[in-house]
């Protein structure tokens, strides 16, 4: 597999904040790769960095062969990369079929308005929103709105699709349909980089894991793996001896 | 294009423009026809406006400059280089809308109200920069002899002449408002008029757009400041670069339902109208500016969407026809 995406020591400051750090790390085409770290370790700066929100300080991204380093996000998204917010960001008073349909028109096809309300149309259907197409984006429950975050980047036909934290604040039933569609979106052979805070979830979709901790990678590798990491599991539990407890106790079971 | 002919909206308007150019005609009303043609000039300008205020959400306050600039250069052609009307119109427009690309270019990088400010400011340049320039007859203007006219067969058949060419514009600015509003240009602008940051996200080149719809939003204000000034047979920059005429542009748009084309059209149709009655009423001259301000006032509290998000509110299927 050939690496789509490649980040070699790409590091960024805000004033005295050192959000990303000598970061290196690769997405293979085809895989999803999950992206976890505690609050603030760096995740969604490292996404405003890929797709052009921020320009690294140092460093180098390379997509698809070609050198993206600090590209205006508007010619990155053309070039085939597509992201949702965290916080979504819908287009309020627009129709979510039109939402979709900017998404379409500019994304990497650059498709005529009639056959990018066809794309459109199919990634509404993706994202299971056919009965609110005609809706006002302002109009959606919280749910729906990051269901159309991810049918808009959907609609761009991308060759890699970064979702920052797509389940948050979502309900279990929500969760279970939005990993279902997550799913069908890879098999449609799209590769995927997420940032993702519920645990089981990451662990199930991701095929490879990056740990990020004050804007430094602090292990890569299976979901198995890193769960056992001992590293990590003091990053999020804060205490450097419970990872042996942890695996104390659970040998004496 | 051609499939521009099966919508109804096209017909609307094509049978707006037709009401327009005849209704004088019919009794030779000249009364009428100067009413109307402030109208088609409030009209056009309402439009254009609409293109950078209504699509892409940026306030510019320094839509006059466009007509201002226009209405010079067209002037200035005729008057010192005896250039007949229709090419001193174009090279008025062309040159304004290259103008404002460079002009755009460079302040569309500021957003919301730095954006508005900015604009009030290149109006004050434009117009110091006028003010100062001999060519152009400094503060004093340049007046034009009444020979002008002789070219369109004396000044009655020439005023008649002006009309025609007036409604013209206003119909090119009509389409030109739809034609934009069902593009994928118009969906871009939408976009960024709603979230510009989502909008480049999602692939917009907003810069460019920006500057594009700057620069088109200037044409066909610039070639009806050029017919204004020509009839009027007199240009000064205190008449070319009225920071209230604007400022009634942006009413207008708010009062008809900003990023439409009908309401837009009607709402400058009303106010003009209303303008005109206000002027010559005996009562209210000269108090026209109160009453839009006031008029302003009551939209912004009560009627966000302007006629046309109420009328819409009240018969969405309307939506479906009128854009």
């Amino acid at each position: 597999m050939t690496a789509l995406l490649q980040l070699d020591k790409v590091s960024k400051r805000f004033g005295g904040l050192q959000a990303v750090k000598d970061l290196s790390f690769e997405v293979r085409e085809g895989e999803i790769v999950g992206l976890i770290g505690p609050n603030g370790a760096g995740k969604s700066t490292l996404f405003n960095l890929i797709n052009g929100v921020f320009a690294p300080d140092t460093g180098r991204i390379t997509f698809a062969g070609t050198d993206i380093t600090g590209e205006k996000p508007y010619r990155v998204a053309r070039s085939g990369l597509s992201r949702t917010h965290q916080i979504v960001q819908p287009l309020t008073n627009m129709t979510v079929l039109d939402n979709c349909t900017v998404g379409a028109c500019f994304g990497k096809e650059n498709l005529p308005l009639a056959r990018a309300q066809v794309a459109a149309r199919d990634a509404i259907a993706v994202a299971g929103l056919e009965d609110r197409a005609h809706m006002l984006a302002m109009h959606l429950t919280i749910a729906g709105k990051k269901r159309l975050e991810l049918a808009r980047a959907l609609a761009a036909q991308p060759k890699l699709l970064m979702l920052d934290e797509v389940l948050a604040g979502l309900n279990p039933t929500e969760v279970e349909y939005m990993i279902g569609v997550i799913r069908r979106i890879r098999d449609r052979g799209v590769t995927i980089l997420m940032i993702e805070h519920l645990m089981q979830a990451i662990m199930s979709l991701s095929d490879r894991i990056v740990v990020l901790n004050f804007g430094q990678k602090l292990a890569e590798g299976l979901p198995g793996e890193v769960a056992q990491h001992p590293q990590v599991i003091e990053a999020y539990l804060g205490n450097p001896k419970l990872a042996e407890e942890l695996q104390g106790s659970s040998a004496h079971v | 294009m051609l499939s521009m002919l099966r919508r109804p909206f096209f017909w609307i308007i094509t049978l707006a423009v037709v009401a327009f150019a005849l209704a004088p005609v019919y009794g030779n009303d000249v009364s009428l026809r100067e009413s109307l043609l402030l109208d088609a000039l409030y009209i056009t300008l309402a439009s254009n406006l609409n293109l950078i205020l209504g699509y892409a959400g940026y306030v510019n306050f320094g839509s006059i400059v466009f007509f201002g600039l226009g209405g010079y250069i067209c002037v200035w052609l005729v008057n010192s280089y005896s250039w007949p009307l229709a090419p001193s119109l174009m090279v008025a427009g062309v040159c304004v809308s290259a103008l404002a690309l460079i002009f755009g270019l460079g302040i569309l990088r500021l957003r919301g109200a730095f954006f508005a400010l900015a604009t009030i400011g290149v109006i004050e340049a434009v117009q110091a920069f006028v003010e100062n320039f001999t060519p152009w007859g400094g503060s004093a203007g340049i007046y034009l002899s009444s020979e002008i006219f002789r070219p369109l067969g004396g000044p009655a058949h020439a005023l008649w002449v002006i009309y025609f060419m007036m409604v013209a514009v206003m119909g090119l600015s009509l389409y030109l408002s739809y034609a934009i509003k069902t593009s994928k240009f118009g969906l871009g602008l939408l976009a960024i008029g709603q979230n510009e940051d989502a909008a480049a996200i999602l692939g917009v080149p907003t810069p460019l757009y920006k500057a594009l719809v700057y620069s088109v939003s200037a044409f066909l204000p610039a070639i009806a400041g050029g017919l204004y000034f020509f009839k009027s047979a007199f240009i000064q920059p205190s008449d070319a670069f009225d920071l209230s005429l604007s400022t009634e542009a942006l009413v207008v748009g708010m009062l008809g339902g900003q990023g439409t084309v009908t309401g837009v059209a009607i709402g400058a149709f009303l106010y003009e109208e209303l303008r005109g009655y206000l002027l010559t009423s005996s009562t209210f001259a000269n108090f026209q500016l109160v009453v839009s301000g006031a008029l302003l006032l009551l939209i912004v509290l009560f009627f966000p969407g302007g006629l046309m998000g109420f009328i819409y509110s009240r018969f969405p299927r309307t939506q479906k026809v009128l854009e």
